[in-house]
């Protein structure tokens, strides 16, 4: 009778999950042991920012305008002018993949966050309430996850026609079935925990338990699956661009600059093919290796997942 | 029995399609009630579905939009040449990815290993399509030779026939490869790990038959799952590939089809797609039960 503090509430009485209760090494710690331990994956991450920090400072790196035209200069070597070469429409080609970064990461991180937010509340609930519910999001998910990424997402950007937010949503809807199984698994342990029955014990509304209880829980599965799915995002991107179904003219996309006059051009000016190409893969490694490295620190359980 | 159960509700895509195509009609405001009409979807969404339903059932797949053919007179003949590629892709992904994870794993935190590693992670990272281009390119500044851009069939010139192939094919196997490289490393070290394994070591048995005989056998069991997965989703892959390769296939229907917004053929595609999908799970759960004898399905 004695124990509850004067002035307590429900709320405060609440068990929360015994980790946040721990005390954490700090953030430099972390990070340090993180490159020992993983120097691939720390190689990773150091890529991924370099591609944060050319998105948003692409103005000030770019040594041109990335959509302006230059018809004396067409499908110029590397020069001094050019670093990398123009296009056969004379832009220049290191300012358009320097920009291009803004687009793949806007929509590879979009993406990637929309899917696996709009999938993880799927997840949670379905895993949460169980039972007919349950079954009948499960077999949803089937249905979405039963064709490859890239063929959901082209008919899905068909469908949806040419813009940038279009694009998007496109490629995360193919996300939604693979983070909602994900984060369902994951909630189906968490949900049996005993912390759990104990809110319920307190009169703890279902939502509340979901949202409050269970969700930060499953944070670290979230992070793994963010950026396990960002690398395939970008690539998806970048594949839609080429078939002409993804981001559209003016935005400077790596996926588009290979299409047509890549395509074209290849014999007369490699270079074209090359270095957009190299951009992609290099932004896709990245993620891969920072995304395996996170996997395996923060949840050994979906290796090989 | 759970097959069944399995094939019924992993058929119901149709449905989805269905939805797709609606949301279709936002693609041109003007050309929207023309499609709406021309595909019948003014009328409610159950109806539409029902309708399809029952078309499918009779064999009647729709009519291309483009075309004025029957969607499938349109899908069948391209079907050889998709098939072709990705068996073609699969073997090279088997015999790429295999090996390599084999040797990544028994030879574990060398730098043989790392140099594996990053070389699988490498293939998936790289766009396939421009794999592709690449590679025509690497040819065309090493060899001096140009690959036919039309498609040549077996019948008119069959050596250029299998070297058209083997181009997209490796630039595909490769991307697969990574994955079945990755999958049978991990498997392997886990089966290492295992009594029995120690116990044929002990027995003096050599190196070569403890791996190859006894881990490998079973750590099949999650490589064949990949594979199975993989090789129905190298459509995937294919999409973009037969594009740059400009191979008449399946795959570069859909894109064409999707471009046209032939709906009658993409819905088929996807269905066909589909239908793979399944096909190929069903087909990797029974080798289940045939490789591993522990594996049993309901009686």
């Amino acid at each position: 009778m004695a124990t509850k503090p004067a002035g307590a509430t429900a709320a405060e009485m609440e068990l929360v999950a015994p980790a946040a209760r721990l005390r954490r090494p700090g953030l430099r710690t972390v990070l340090w042991r993180f490159c020992r331990k993983k120097p691939l994956g720390a190689a990773g991450g150091v890529v991924m920012v370099v591609m944060v920090l050319t998105a948003v400072f692409a103005n000030y790196l770019a040594t041109h305008d990335p959509i302006a035209t230059d018809a004396a200069h067409t499908l110029a070597r590397s020069s001094a002018a050019h670093w990398l070469g123009s296009d056969h429409l004379g832009r220049d080609i290191y300012s358009r993949i320097v920009h291009g970064a803004w687009v793949s990461l806007i929509v590879g991180l979009g993406s990637t966050l929309l899917g696996s937010v709009l999938g993880g509340i799927i997840g949670l609930l379905s895993g949460y309430l169980g039972g007919k519910t349950d079954l009948v999001t499960q077999r949803i998910m089937d249905i979405l996850q039963g064709l490859p990424l890239l063929v959901l997402a082209l008919v899905m950007a068909a469908a949806l026609g040419p813009s940038i937010q279009n694009v998007i949503i496109a490629i995360s809807i193919p996300i939604i079935p693979r983070a909602a199984r994900v984060i369902r698994s994951s909630v189906l342990t968490i949900r049996e925990m005993q912390y759990v029955e104990a809110a319920r014990g307190l009169g703890v509304g279902h939502l509340r338990i979901a949202f409050r209880h269970i969700l930060p829980n499953t944070v670290g599965t979230f992070i793994v699956l963010t950026t396990a799915q960002l690398g395939s995002a970008i690539l998806v991107e970048a594949a839609l661009s080429f078939l002409g179904l993804g981001v559209p003219e003016p935005y400077p996309s790596w996926g588009r600059m290979l299409s047509v006059s890549a395509a074209e051009y290849a014999q007369k000016a490699p270079h074209l093919v090359l270095f957009p190409g190299f951009a992609i893969s290099l932004a896709v490694f990245g993620s891969n290796l920072l995304g395996d490295a996170l996997r395996d620190t923060l949840d050994p359980r979906l290796r090989g997942a | 029995m759970s097959v069944v159960i399995f094939v019924l509700l992993r058929l119901a895509p149709g449905n989805m399609v269905d939805i797709l195509f609606s949301t279709g009609g936002y693609v041109s405001e003007s050309d929207k009630q023309a499609i709406m009409k021309e595909l019948g979807i003014d009328r409610p969404v159950w109806v539409q579905y029902l309708d399809w339903l029952r078309d499918l059932m009779t064999g009647n797949l729709g009519k291309s939009y483009r075309y004025d053919l029957p969607a499938w007179e349109i899908i069948k003949p391209l079907l050889p040449v998709t098939i072709e590629l990705a068996v073609l892709s699969t073997i090279i992904a088997i015999l790429l990815g295999v090996p390599t994870g084999v040797i990544s794993a028994i030879r574990q935190d060398t730098a043989l290993d790392y140099a594996l590693r990053v070389f699988s992670l490498a293939g998936l990272s790289m766009p396939s399509f421009w794999l592709g281009m690449v590679i025509i390119l690497m040819v065309v500044a090493w060899i001096g030779w140009i690959p036919p851009m039309t498609y040549v069939s077996p019948a008119e010139n069959f050596k250029v026939h299998l070297v058209q192939f083997l181009l997209p094919a490796l630039a595909v196997g490769y991307r697969s490869s990574a994955l079945i490289t990755r999958i049978t490393r991990s498997a392997l070290l886990e089966v290492m790990r295992e009594d029995y394994i120690r116990t044929a070591w002990a027995k003096g048995q050599s190196g070569r038959i403890v791996i190859w005989r006894h881990a490998l056998k079973n750590a099949m069991l999650p490589v064949i799952t990949v594979i199975g997965i993989e090789f129905a989703f190298l459509i995937g892959g294919l999409v973009v590939t037969e594009t740059v390769f400009n191979l008449p296939g399946v795959a570069r229907l859909l894109v064409q089809a999707v471009l046209w917004r032939d709906y009658p053929v993409v819905q088929n595609l996807v269905m066909l797609i589909a239908v793979v999908v399944i096909l190929s799970n069903l087909f990797v759960d029974m080798l289940y039960g045939w490789l591993d004898p522990r594996v049993r399905y309901g009686d």
